[in-house]
């Protein structure tokens, strides 16, 4: 799950990760309140979305007076924000965080994520902050510092040091890196964070460590035990068909294509998106209806699936294990009936009670397109939906 | 031969009491798997469906003599299932549940270190030796018996593998499910080095997926000591990034993590890869000049 940066900041400045002063307005005049208390002669306003880029987008903003920030939240606020993680769509701005300016002296980078392959929680850190630092990684990896955390004893102090030499940090401005990352390591492993980002973290011109931009994002199996993290989600930022469908534990995601697919298994769903793709055709959605699907929730599959106006195809791809074809067929006979579906649909299924399942589809009097496997179920629904 | 599990194989079942352990216990003894008993805490002493239930995994064994088990306990206590298989020496633990925390399985991993328990999974859906047992839920009926490996990060996909693979007259030893999660026991290069020792196997199929480098890393393995051909597949060549695909493990990050440079990789190691998650078994037989 991934919450805004003003959340982030406050999560963080729980655990004692110095942040700097700043307040979250949902109007031009909450936001004008709030630069009044902050007081200063810099205030600036930063458009929460949950995407990255914010700032070549146009979404962050220096403010030299309260008139000047009451005009650029009027600006920001109910803007559509478009950056390279946006999508050309955009994304609709609804708050801004109104934060105290600083001066800042050098920018640097740290962040914090588990690393699969050693099974360890991993710190990322350089010296050069403030840029994509993936580009950095690319064209100076020599920049990037990585240390690898024990889990049976959290960051040993050595392990502070490397990273603050390493980042070109010295005498009071290491120690309180070494505090810095104590408390970014803390609240990782206490809020059950897959990611913390600060970019930048920021050494002001008075030698304070400052996060001045944060992302953090939540292991989602793990918000069961973070009642109060969960209260941070933002649907807004959320596809509506796809908060929808978690309301009924269906793993949706929706594409720009216009073929709908309806799957069994995560990698059978991807994998059904690439076969559609390899024959010409362009997804509408993810969508794993899981092992265990009922026809129930078959049925609010395909409600889901056809919400999406874009839809002008239907691909049903199950590979029947413990969720029975002849159960399928039943939800799909059913979802159709009832919803009046009038897209073409065809059905390859395989596995458990197969036979009966085919039988049940050819029974029904309504018009599917059966196929015996993927290659053939695509290049049918491509060609359906090309005549549409 | 075969890897990991036979007819031999004594298996208790960690959550036997629950609808989901009870159902696939039986279908792995419907198989022909020696399931031996289970554990449930709290319902030590009695019987479920003529099994017995032990309090622990450590008197499960000392009463059966079991050496492999298979979990299916709810997420939230998952892991600790898992750490008490490994307390107790058990030489297999096969973690089906899906939706672990990850911090639970770093822990549970850090556990394991040093013990001599091998972990396959979480989130996965087990293994399965072609006529002779399985642990987890694959179907056993749509496997035969014959001489190909199968290891893959996905359930349905491996379904998929198996019945492409009977298509073209192909059987298997041993399928391994490895899991869709961050943190798993068992990797491709573990599961690699199994069937590179296991005379029976003479090919393997990899299904790998978006996410990590898990595949990468498997392709410079293979690239240097793997001698059995290999036909690979990825999923999530359409995925887009930054969204998770179902899998907590399945996602782009950063840029890393795509199946393109996965692809590459594996055909730069001598993969013969698929690009169409249909041909599979195809390739298989291409691959053995058949």
């Amino acid at each position: 799950m991934k919450i805004h940066e003003y959340q982030a900041k406050s999560v963080l400045a729980r655990y004692g990760v110095p942040v700097p002063r700043g307040e979250v307005a949902f109007s031009a005049a909450e936001a004008v309140d709030a630069a009044k208390r902050l007081g200063g002669k810099i205030a600036v306003v930063k458009a929460q979305i949950h995407a990255g880029g914010r700032g070549k987008g146009g979404g962050v903003k220096i403010a030299k007076s309260i008139d000047e920030v009451e005009q650029l939240a009027k600006q920001i606020i109910g803007m559509t924000l478009v950056t390279h993680q946006t999508g050309p769509e955009g994304r609709k701005v609804g708050r801004v965080l109104i934060e105290e300016g600083l001066e800042i002296d050098r920018e640097l980078y740290l962040s914090i994520l588990i690393d699969r392959a050693s099974a360890s929680p991993v710190i990322i850190a350089s010296a050069a902050g403030g840029m994509d630092i993936e580009e950095v990684a690319a064209k100076e990896p020599e920049k990037i510092l990585r240390e690898h955390i024990n889990p049976g004893t959290g960051i040993a102090p050595f392990q502070g040091r490397k990273l603050a030499f390493g980042m070109g940090l010295s005498g009071a401005a290491a120690n309180k890196l070494a505090a810095l990352l104590n408390a970014i390591y803390k609240a990782f492993i206490e809020t059950d964070a897959s990611m913390i980002e600060i970019n930048p973290l920021i050494l002001t011109k008075g030698g304070d460590l400052l996060a001045l931009d944060a992302k953090v994002s939540f292991d989602d199996n793990a918000l069961y035990r973070h009642p109060d993290l969960r209260e941070l989600r933002d649907i807004g930022e959320e596809d509506p068909l796809e908060v929808e469908a978690s309301k009924f534990s269906l793993n949706y995601i929706r594409l720009d294509g216009n073929i709908g697919c309806m799957v069994n298994g995560a990698g059978l769903a991807m994998a059904t998106m690439d076969i559609i793709k390899l024959a010409g055709g362009e997804p509408a959605n993810f969508l794993d209806v899981g092992g265990g699907a009922t026809a129930e929730q078959i049925k609010n599959a395909f409600r889901i699936l056809m919400a999406d106006k874009n839809v002008k195809a239907v691909l049903i791809n199950i590979f029947g294990g413990i969720l029975r074809c002849d159960v399928l067929a039943q939800g799909v006979i059913a979802a159709v009936t009832e919803l009046g579906v009038r897209v073409p649909i065809v059905v390859r299924m395989e596995g458990t009670n197969v036979e009966e399942g085919k039988r049940m589809l050819r029974e029904s009097g309504l018009s599917f397109t059966t196929a015996d496997s993927m290659g053939e179920a695509a290049e049918n629904v491509v060609s359906l939906a090309g005549k549409r | 031969m075969a890897v990991l599990l036979d007819k031999h194989t004594r298996l208790i079942v960690q959550g036997l009491t629950g609808r989901e352990g009870t159902f696939h216990a039986k279908a792995a003894a419907a198989y022909g798997t020696q399931v031996v008993g289970g554990v449930t805490p709290g319902k030590g002493g009695t019987t479920h469906e003529g099994w017995p239930v032990f309090n622990s995994v450590h008197d499960a064994i000392r009463e059966t003599g079991a050496d492999a088990t298979v979990i299916f306990v709810p997420p939230p206590f998952a892991a600790d299932a898992i750490m008490e298989a490994a307390d107790a020496d058990i030489p297999l633990a096969v973690c089906i549940t899906e939706g672990i925390p990850t911090n639970d399985m770093l822990k549970a991993l850090t556990f394991m270190d040093g013990r001599r328990t091998r972990l396959i999974g979480p989130n996965c859906p087990g293994i399965i030796t072609a006529g002779q047992a399985k642990a987890g839920i694959i179907p056993g009926h749509i496997c035969r018996e014959g001489r190909i490996g199968i290891v893959s990060k996905s359930g349905t996909l491996t379904y998929e593998a198996i019945h492409q693979l009977s298509k073209q007259g192909m059987g298997q030893t041993t399928c391994i499910g490895i899991g869709g999660d961050p943190l798993i026991g068992t990797s491709f290069i573990d599961a690699l080095r199994l069937f590179s020792a296991d005379a029976d196997t003479e090919a393997v199929i990899m299904i790998g997926e978006i996410g990590g480098t898990a595949e990468q890393e498997a392709a410079a393995f293979i690239a240097g000591e793997f001698r059995k051909p290999v036909v690979g597949f990825i999923a999530g060549q359409t995925a887009p990034p930054g969204r998770r695909m179902g899998h907590a493990g399945a996602i782009i990050a950063g840029g890393q993590g795509t199946a393109a440079e996965k692809m590459d990789a594996l055909a730069k190691a001598g993969v013969h890869v698929a690009k169409s998650p249909a041909d599979m078994g195809v390739k298989m037989r291409e691959a053995l000049g058949r």
